[in-house]
């Protein structure tokens, strides 16, 4: 069986330092996998890798089996691969509905077309009206993206993200900077998106993820320190030191 | 909140009354020479036409796309030259009616548009700003350089009158060739609309609004561009087409900076925020223009403290301000801002006469004739050499600009009391 994605010998510097130090990692189909580290760990910069926002300086990343390494963003979500930003990332002079509708044009199939009329494509505008229903913001369809609540830019982020049917959802820290209520709401609205299909977050807030996740990879200075389901995570004791330990009281 | 439907994609309930401000303008349209006969008239509003296709071409890009251009004239000017060498071609004979002419400069605008869209769209911004300031430069030199091509300074001429006539139309008359032009104009705007509503022209929203984003959902921020760039240049080529035929000549004036230029100040002024904003630019800058003209020789000065005026006061353009009083309207609470208006209108209109007055001395001061000291003005006979015309003008001008600067807050307010009222008036 091949890995939804594979990441070999995966390394990159920022002129002489080298901040991912040589990550290999398989996320398995289906999976909802976190990566955690504490801040400076290089998760970010693992993330863009992952979604092509940065150039590896070795290594490669595999998705479903084909070489994605380098390919160009657009092309990666064509080929299944959807992902989030961690600073808010809309349309934000567009309505929440065309936000959504963006995201769905190109996997359903209408591509560069100049020739139809968006309002008359009933599967598109259905479809954006079920993610819309999913990430409870049917009532805010119209509004412009721009004028909406952080916490409600970024349920509509996770809602563009996931509306061209990408089977595999990457997703930048969906919680930060949410207060406690807001980020259960959202793992919930993760756990319900996510049915089905390959997840792999980069999350600071260990709380989120160890009710959401199936495997966990902890990442510090670079290299991933240990992988493995939650309750073995937090008994590994190299990663007690190393990350719980700094936050244990 | 609640209360709020859940949107329906169609939004049908306000189609037909959300169209019927354009079925107004198609009667306008089609009336209007038959009110405004005099040939002047008749000119003006052919050229008002063809900048109405030019302004919208232009708002495919900076408005829908994001893409500041300082040379879209480049696609309008070489549209004009391509029509014109056509219509010189079928005066030998071939079969070429009039009215399909302007297609040849709509395609060479198209295929000018792929060869510099295909390297200048891959990023919006500085970029390509710069880049289309270089091309602009590089055509408007080439039109003075290939001479067989452009005629140099004189341009190139032709007759339209020359070609195959179409139902015994043979477009002698400027009415006839109103309508022409027209057709056209209706036809182009209404495309240009639809392009908004497809695919790729959302995209060219979600483009401009972040380009980033636009590929994580599967787009080429580059293609994208790269699409509404071409259509662009097809509709610009279009109204070069129409120049060439309304005017029979097509000088390097068509594709230089100054073209350019203009085309950016109608669509900035009527407002780039709106798809109606670059046709209320253009009909607004062609009467400025026409006008204006008549009275003064420094309209073109005006036109640029009126471009200076829009971008710091009122970023959307005029459209942008009838906007925002379309919702007090509606509410019906349009009345209680008349005294407020009249409040900041009195002394900016004082304000508008002595910024005029000081202008029109100062220019008249510089190109009079030996001898001459008067000057007519406002219906009154003015004596630059003594120092009243000049005080009294400058009272106002100051005085207008004080007084506005400090009622303007209150005015703002009542502006805000009003549109506060109009959207509570809705949400309940």
């Amino acid at each position: 069986m091949t890995a939804a994605i594979e990441l070999v010998d995966l390394r990159k510097s920022f002129g002489s330092t080298e901040i991912i130090r040589g990550v290999n990692l398989e996320v398995g189909e289906g999976e909802r996998h976190a990566v955690i580290g504490p801040n400076g760990a290089g998760k970010s910069t693992l993330y863009n890798l992952i979604t092509a926002k940065y150039v590896p300086t070795a290594g490669r990343i595999r998705l479903r089996g084909q070489d994605i390494t380098a390919r160009k963003p657009y092309e990666i979500n064509r080929m299944g691969l959807s992902r989030s930003f961690q600073v808010t990332n809309i349309f934000p002079r567009m309505s929440v509905f065309e936000n959504v509708r963006c995201g769905a044009l190109w996997a359903m199939n209408y591509r560069y077309s100049f020739w139809q009329d968006v309002d008359r494509l009933d599967d598109v505008n259905e479809r954006s009206l079920q993610i819309l229903n999913d990430i409870g913001m049917v009532p805010r369809a119209d509004v412009p993206a721009g004028v909406l609540s952080y916490a409600e830019q970024r349920a509509l982020e996770i809602g563009i993200t996931i509306a061209g049917g990408a089977n595999v959802v990457l997703l930048d820290e969906p919680t930060a900077g949410m207060n406690r209520s807001e980020t259960d709401q959202t793992v919930e609205l993760v756990r319900r998106i996510t049915e089905n299909k390959t997840l792999i977050m980069v999350e600071h807030d260990m709380s989120v993820v160890f009710g959401l996740a199936d495997r966990i990879s902890v990442l510090v200075y670079g290299e991933i320190i240990a992988s493995g389901p939650p309750d073995e995570i937090r008994g590994n004791p190299a990663v007690r030191e190393a990350y719980l330990g700094a936050e244990a009281d | 909140m609640s209360a709020i439907a859940p949107t329906s994609p169609r939004t049908g309930g306000t189609f037909l009354r959300r169209n019927a401000i354009w079925w107004v303008a198609l009667l306008f349209v089609l009336l209007l020479p038959q009110v405004a006969r005099s040939g002047t008239s008749i000119a003006v509003l052919n050229q008002m036409c063809i900048m109405v296709i030019f302004s919208l071409s232009y708002n495919m890009l900076l408005g829908q796309g994001g893409m500041l251009s300082f040379g879209h004239a480049v696609y309008f000017g070489l549209g004009g030259y391509f029509t014109i060498h056509l219509m010189k071609m079928a005066s030998g004979g071939f079969f070429m009616p009039l009215p399909l002419v302007p297609l040849a400069g709509g395609l060479a605008g198209l295929l000018f548009g792929l060869l510099f869209g295909s390297f200048s769209t891959n990023r919006a911004g500085t970029v390509f700003a710069m880049i289309s300031l270089g091309i602009g430069e590089m055509i408007a030199a080439s039109s003075l350089i290939f001479v067989k091509f452009s005629g140099g300074e004189e341009g190139i001429t032709a007759d339209r009158t020359d070609l195959t006539s179409l139902f015994g139309i043979r477009f002698r008359s400027e009415v006839d060739v109103y309508y022409l032009i027209a057709a056209w104009m209706v036809l182009s705007a209404w495309l240009m609309y639809r392009f908004s509503r497809t695919p790729v022209g959302r995209m060219a929203n979600a483009v401009r609004d972040n380009p980033e984003r636009a590929e994580f959902v599967g787009y080429s921020q580059k293609h994208v561009r790269l699409l509404s760039f071409m259509g662009a240049g097809f509709f610009a080529g279009i109204a070069g087409g129409l120049f060439a035929v309304n005017y029979e000549i097509v000088t390097e004036e068509t594709v230089n900076l100054v073209s350019s230029g203009t085309v950016l100040l109608q669509a900035y002024i009527g407002g780039v925020g709106f798809f109606a904003g670059p046709i209320v630019g253009a009909i607004v800058y062609t009467l400025l223009q026409t006008l204006l003209s008549n009275y003064t020789e420094i309209w073109a000065f005006y036109v640029g403290l009126i471009f200076v005026a829009t971008v710091m006061y009122a970023p959307t353009g005029l459209t942008g301000i009838i906007m925002m009083h379309l919702p007090i309207y509606r509410a019906g609470k349009l009345r209680s801002l008349a005294l407020p208006y009249l409040r900041i209108g009195v002394p900016a209109l004082c304000c508008t006469i002595g910024v005029i007055g000081l202008l029109e001395l100062l220019h008249f001061l510089s190109v009079r004739a030996v001898g001459q000291s008067t000057k007519r003005l406002f219906w009154l006979t003015l004596n630059v050499e003594q120092p009243f015309a000049w005080i009294i003008f400058s009272v106002l001008a100051v005085g207008g600009f004080l007084v506005a600067r400090r009622v303007a807050p209150s005015v703002l307010a009542a502006w805000e009391a009003a549109s506060l009222h109009a959207f509570g008036g809705r949400a309940r």
